[in-house]
């Protein structure tokens, strides 16, 4: 069941339950170890105690990789408290408000721009440019953006995340189609044969209505750029953003995709199966779930691909998801703190974390070194990787973002004609905008400081 | 009656020589209660009225600087938000439909399992009761799968009927509807059992008298029956009032507020603003504008009871 406090989470409300009895063994062990290290370090030098606050999966796996790290650091002892993704926004809000934010933490990367806001991310630039294992150059460059708030580095990406297709090989050739087109016109060409092979049966492509990362996406692809004059005024009534939610209303005025929101898809793995769709816009938690839950007979049929682009060649742009480390601001164990996260950053426990955790690793070369270079489900994402983008920076986004999935389900849905709905987007996030104009009029710069895409 | 009144007479008379030391243990009596009414109810409602006029967000969660005082502009915003009259229509609706709909329902299954001719009474009062103390995100998931547009049972009834399928969640016109309907189910219980009580304070003489009147059933329920249970059906008409127009469980955990915001209620529309979007400001103002509409509501329907009796 999802709940929709679940659906802010950057990606990844769903997690894969395998592996967590092993994962409950490592981590019990793991503890006892650590608390050895523990031991050690506190004989040789005052301990000091690092609070560390993961979500979800990461949270029940991490503890696993600990034991590394305190052999190499005896005089910092580890702390990790496990947060559910689904209360983890309010809980580090509350964190925040009530004076108890953890030394280090988890944090979508959605979530960098809201938290610098608050002041409450140390800038990470110098200890990065002093650090030998955490090099820029070697993590995916659109992911690392995320993290940069006015210049400013706030995070280190730990594990990455985006939007690739999903889709069933057998119908697509059933289709007259090899491969997924590169191109709109292409895909659109797909799905309406599809269409036609469907029938009844299905659809050819499941996008919840509710959700926005698709029209977001496309409007990136297009290059729309959202918001303009520092991201403080909306700027969708111009003709690349109408373009993009064209292309996206079409898909359900033409019957290519069902008009429904997530909630009444009942079981996604068996719908999939059975072909009542064929295509799916989701993300590497899916790898997993795939493999896992789909028939054995189905193995072979479904595969990835990256994104058509308007024109190609290459991939269209998706988006640039996932989590990174972060360190509280007013903490008082900064430099510990930041060891972690180098140590968390090795290449060797960066595949570590992705064998735990089934994450797809922040950095190039752990893809090497996990073997995800040559699996033919995850190339899709290595491709895309590459050509990812970030939503404007700036804390109202979620809200911006909801108003966008709102104005497109409503032309969808014949509520409105596209040239109202626009209108309508336009007003309304503009005046969802109308603080952040205040607060840089009066150049309160770090709080409200974005980035436009 | 009489009876009834003698001593509280007697108490009346008594009253002025123990009035002072009286009023000073009653005070005492109740100073821890008015204490922690004032500390954790009252003292919180003044600051979010206060909250309510000013544009108390995330910035100003940061850094108290970015707090602005800004009058009525929060009032003036949500009066001016269509999404703010989308929520109250739907709330509306929902209460007034689904409220008389609801008392209905717990009155009929009341009256049903207190009738002297029906058997295993206590077997049907615990069936209809499970609904209410069944937590409603097990219940939704349940209904989920009933109301699936494929799967679920309900659609599948209505194909032997050779209806065609209904999109109940997932079509704005239906979502609302397919709500009202889990709410009644989900909450019929508590007032029947409401209901049963009232019906067991009715002395049984007064229903013999009528029927040797020769009054039909129906007589003695609109006569007999319904003047006599009036205060447990204010009662209830209030209080399910009041909760429905606190609607929020059932489309926070069934819809999300969709489609089309189809399903967004008052509540739900003050939680996304206040801790979604963690707009405090905006969503003290909700709460406010609620408060009126549960104290205008609530008066009316006292106002309404009393009106007969006069």
């Amino acid at each position: 069941m999802r709940l929709p406090a679940a659906r802010s989470t950057p990606l990844r409300a769903r997690r894969r339950l395998r592996g967590a009895l092993a994962a409950g063994l490592a981590a019990g062990l793991a503890a006892l170890l650590g608390a050895g290290g523990a031991g050690c370090g506190r004989a040789e030098a005052p301990a000091s105690e690092l609070r560390l606050w993961a979500m979800g999966r990461e949270g029940e796996v991490v503890a696993a990789l600990l034991p590394g790290f305190a052999v190499r650091h005896p005089g910092i002892r580890v702390q990790v408290q496990q947060v559910p993704w689904s209360a983890a926004h309010e809980k580090l809000l509350t964190a925040y408000a009530g004076d108890a934010m953890p030394d280090l933490f988890q944090l979508g990367n959605t979530w960098v721009p809201e938290f610098v806001a608050l002041r409450a991310l140390e800038p990470l630039d110098a200890r990065i440019a002093a650090s030998r294992s955490v090099v820029p150059e070697d993590y995916f460059p659109g992911i690392w953006a995320t993290n940069a708030i006015g210049g400013v580095t706030y995070g280190v990406p730990w594990y990455v995340d985006t939007r690739v297709l999903f889709y069933r090989r057998d119908w697509l050739a059933r289709a007259g189609f090899a491969q997924m087109p590169g191109t709109w016109a292409g895909w659109r060409e797909a799905l309406e044969a599809l269409r036609a092979r469907l029938g009844d049966a299905g659809f050819p492509i499941l996008l919840p209505l509710d959700e926005w990362a698709a029209p977001v996406l496309l409007a990136l692809q297009r290059g729309a750029p959202l918001l303009r004059d520092d991201a403080s005024h909306a700027d969708f009534d111009e003709p690349r953003f109408r373009e993009a939610l064209a292309f996206y209303v079409g898909l359900f005025r033409s019957g290519l995709a069902p008009p429904r929101g997530a909630a009444a898809v009942g079981n996604l793995y068996r719908d999939f199966a059975a072909g009542r769709f064929v295509m799916l816009l989701t993300g590497p938690w899916n790898l997993g779930e795939f493999a896992q839950r789909l028939p054995a007979e189905l193995q072979d049929a479904w595969a990835t691909a990256p994104l058509p682009a308007p024109e190609g060649p290459g991939p269209g742009l998706s988006l640039a998801g996932g989590a990174s480390l972060a360190v509280h601001r007013g903490s008082a164990h900064k430099d510990a703190a930041f060891q972690l996260i180098e140590y968390l950053s090795e290449p060797e426990q960066q595949a570590a974390f992705h064998r735990l955790s089934g994450d797809l690793p922040a950095r190039r070369s752990a893809w090497e070194r996990a073997g995800l270079r040559d699996d033919r489900h995850a190339r899709a994402f290595w491709v895309q990787l590459q050509a990812v983008a970030s939503p404007p920076r700036i804390p109202e986004w979620e809200r911006v973002a909801e108003r966008i999935a709102r104005a497109a389900e409503e032309v969808v849905r014949g509520e409105r004609s596209l040239d109202a709905a626009v209108a309508a987007l336009d007003g309304d996030v503009e005046r969802l905008l109308a603080k952040r104009r205040w607060m840089l009029a009066r150049g309160l710069g770090e709080a409200a400081s974005g980035e436009a895409p | 009656m009489s009876a009834a009144g003698a001593p509280a007479a007697d108490a009346a008379s008594a009253a002025p020589v123990l009035a002072v030391r009286e009023r000073r243990a009653a005070r005492w009596l109740l100073a821890p209660a008015l204490a922690v009414i004032a500390v954790f109810f009252a003292l919180p409602i003044l600051a979010a009225l206060a909250l309510s006029f000013t544009d108390f967000d995330i910035y100003a969660l940061g850094d108290l600087h970015f707090l602005r005082f800004v009058g009525l502009d929060n009032y003036g915003e949500l009066l001016a938000s269509p999404r703010f009259w989308t929520a109250l229509r739907n709330t509306l609706v929902f209460t007034l439909v689904g409220g008389p709909l609801s008392v209905a329902v717990s009155l009929a299954a009341a009256l049903a399992v207190s009738a002297r001719l029906a058997r295993f009474r206590a077997f049907f009062r615990t069936v209809f009761f499970l609904p209410t103390v069944t937590t409603l995100v097990a219940v939704a998931v349940v209904w989920r799968y009933l109301y699936h547009p494929r799967e679920g049972l309900l659609n599948q009834m209505l194909a032997t009927l050779g209806i065609a399928p209904v999109d109940w969640l997932g079509d704005p016109h239906w979502a609302l509807p397919s709500l009202i309907l889990l709410a009644v189910w989900k909450n019929f219980g508590f007032n029947m059992i409401l209901f049963v009580a009232g019906l067991q304070a009715i002395p049984a003489q007064l229903h013999e008298a009528a029927a040797i009147d020769g009054a039909s059933a129906w007589r003695g329920l609109r006569d007999v029956t319904l003047p006599l249970l009036a205060p447990t059906l204010v009662f209830v008409a209030v209080m399910t009032a009041i909760g429905h127009l606190q609607l929020f469980a059932e489309p926070y955990v069934m819809t999300g507020g969709g489609p089309s915001d189809a399903t967004l209620s008052i509540v739900l529309l003050m939680y996304e603003e206040g801790f979604r979007w963690w707009n405090m400001g905006q969503a003290a103002a909700v709460a406010f504008v609620l408060f009126a509409l549960i104290l205008v509501a609530t008066a009316v329907q006292l106002r309404w009871a009393r009106g007969p009796a006069r």
